[in-house]
């Protein structure tokens, strides 16, 4: 039972996001949130980007608008599902493979 | 994020059209009467013109002023068990029945306490403990009852749950830990309320916000509008709440999730939002009404300052369960503009 099912977010810059210790250098799951560089899935909807390192497909533009309000969902180099959690001033996305996303 | 420009409009223009009859009867009867609108009256405040929006959030504003006060109610979140729960709340992304892409998740107590401390940094009264479960069971039981002692042993704060549906004892239980106020949404209207969820019933829920007020806690019961009802049906669902005279309300407009049954629902129209906003004042002169999930979608950041001018008195700081808020700053910063002074701890164990 949640008092707050719903959320977003206006006018928030989009988030760098460092790794953690617990990930590796070079990790292609930590692209910037509607940046198709380095990344073979989207982070929201997990499908992958057809565009390599150019422009994000009209697919995902949404999905980029998405992430400016919303924690990413899937790791964007293997596409698992990641434990997403979200605090008041954060949140965190972990890949089982790739290690932990932060803001 | 594009600020929807109607809704911003609605309000900006200081000239006050024609007199509407609804708003004459409600400046008589719920600002000087301190008598709330019955559903008949919500439904004529609700179908009010565009043209009549700035007046209604006028009157709604003055209404929260001389009966509840300036001080604005902050208020932060956090999701103690996430995803997984076995009801099927059909706007919900962490029901497991549907095909949602958030994973289940226990978060861990010294990180629970962590976000206590920032949440209480930014001024915040309230740190509401949330899990998606149909109720609570033993290991979650144990669980609040640890992180509300770390908690209090950190941290100055005001504890509130939303455990789901409660039994007698665990109602009982709360209140002598200490729990001041507990979370247990209406969500939708009654007649609405068979569309949305199957797998609990709307009496259910109501039997655990009698619980929790015969048990001396604070009840937050909240609303979340925009999921296809009816005009007739959300002034319905503002009139029950009334009825169940809750101490807070929060308000909810949704936001479609991906996967849940509900993905397809169009984002609610702004200025519907604020219609809204101004009806539930209306309905509820003395209710914290509190601004929740879905606003910067549905109001964009003006949407914001309209309604804090249009009858909310309560703000759910930074994130929300699942998704991302406005940052805290930018709320903070909003109140401080609007000279409205954030409501003080007060201690009520
Ligand atoms: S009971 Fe709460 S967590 Fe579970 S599906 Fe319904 S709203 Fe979501
Ligand atoms: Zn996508
Ligand atoms: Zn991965």
């Amino acid at each position: 039972m949640t008092g707050v099912s719903t959320g977003s977010t206006s006018g928030v810059p989009i988030p760098n996001r460092p790794l953690t210790s617990q990930a590796r250098p070079g990790n292609p799951a930590v692209v910037a949130p509607g940046s198709t560089s380095g990344a073979a899935y989207c982070g929201h909807c997990g499908e992958p980007y057809d565009g390599g390192d150019g422009p994000p497909s009209s697919a995902h533009r949404e999905c980029g608008a998405r992430l400016a309000m919303e924690p990413p969902r899937y790791c964007a180099a293997c596409r698992r599902r990641m434990k997403v959690q979200v605090t008041p001033l954060g949140w965190s996305a972990e890949c089982s493979r790739h290690g932990v996303l932060v803001p | 994020m594009t600020i929807q420009a109607d809704a911003s409009e609605a309000t900006s223009h200081a000239t006050i059209p024609a007199i509407f009859p609804i708003l004459e009867t409600a400046r008589q009867q719920v600002l000087e009467d301190g008598i709330g609108l019955t559903q008949e009256q919500l439904e004529e405040v609700l179908r009010l013109p565009d043209e009549a929006l700035p007046a209604a959030l006028q009157l709604a504003h003055e209404v929260r002023v001389r009966h509840c006060g300036e001080d604005v109610e902050v208020e932060g979140i956090i999701s103690i068990k996430t995803g997984g729960c076995p009801e099927d709340c059909h706007f919900c992304s962490q029901s497991g029945l549907f095909d949602s892409p958030v994973r289940g998740v226990w978060l861990d107590i010294p990180e629970l306490v962590k976000a206590a401390k920032e949440t209480a940094a930014t001024g915040a009264t309230e740190f509401c403990i949330v899990a998606a479960v149909r109720g609570p069971d033993i290991k979650l039981m144990n669980q609040i009852k640890f992180a509300i002692d770390r908690i209090n042993e950190a941290v100055d704060i005001n504890i509130a749950c939303s455990l789901g549906m409660l039994t007698q004892r665990q109602v009982d239980q709360l209140a002598e830990w200490g729990v001041h106020r507990y979370n247990h949404n209406l969500e939708t209207a009654r007649s609405y309320f068979p569309e949305v969820v199957t797998t609990h019933s709307y009496e259910e829920r109501l039997e655990t916000c009698n619980m929790v007020k015969a048990a001396g806690m604070e009840l937050c019961c909240g609303a979340l509008i925009g999921m296809g009802e009816t005009l007739e049906q959300r002034a319905e669902l503002a009139a029950q709440l009334a009825a169940l005279e809750p101490h807070e309300v929060p308000l909810n407009f949704l936001n479609p999730r991906p996967g849940t049954p509900l993905e397809n629902q169009g984002i609610m129209d702004g200025k519907d939002a604020l219609r809204a906003i101004a009806a539930f004042r209306l309905a509820m002169p003395r209710t914290v009404l509190r601004y929740a999930g879905g606003r910067e979608l549905t109001l964009g950041d003006l949407g914001t300052r309209n309604g804090l001018l249009g009858g909310i008195n309560a703000v759910i700081v930074g994130n929300y369960l699942t998704t991302l808020g406005r940052p805290a700053t930018a709320d903070l910063n909003l109140l401080v503009e609007l000279n409205m002074p954030i409501k003080e701890l007060q201690k009520t164990l």
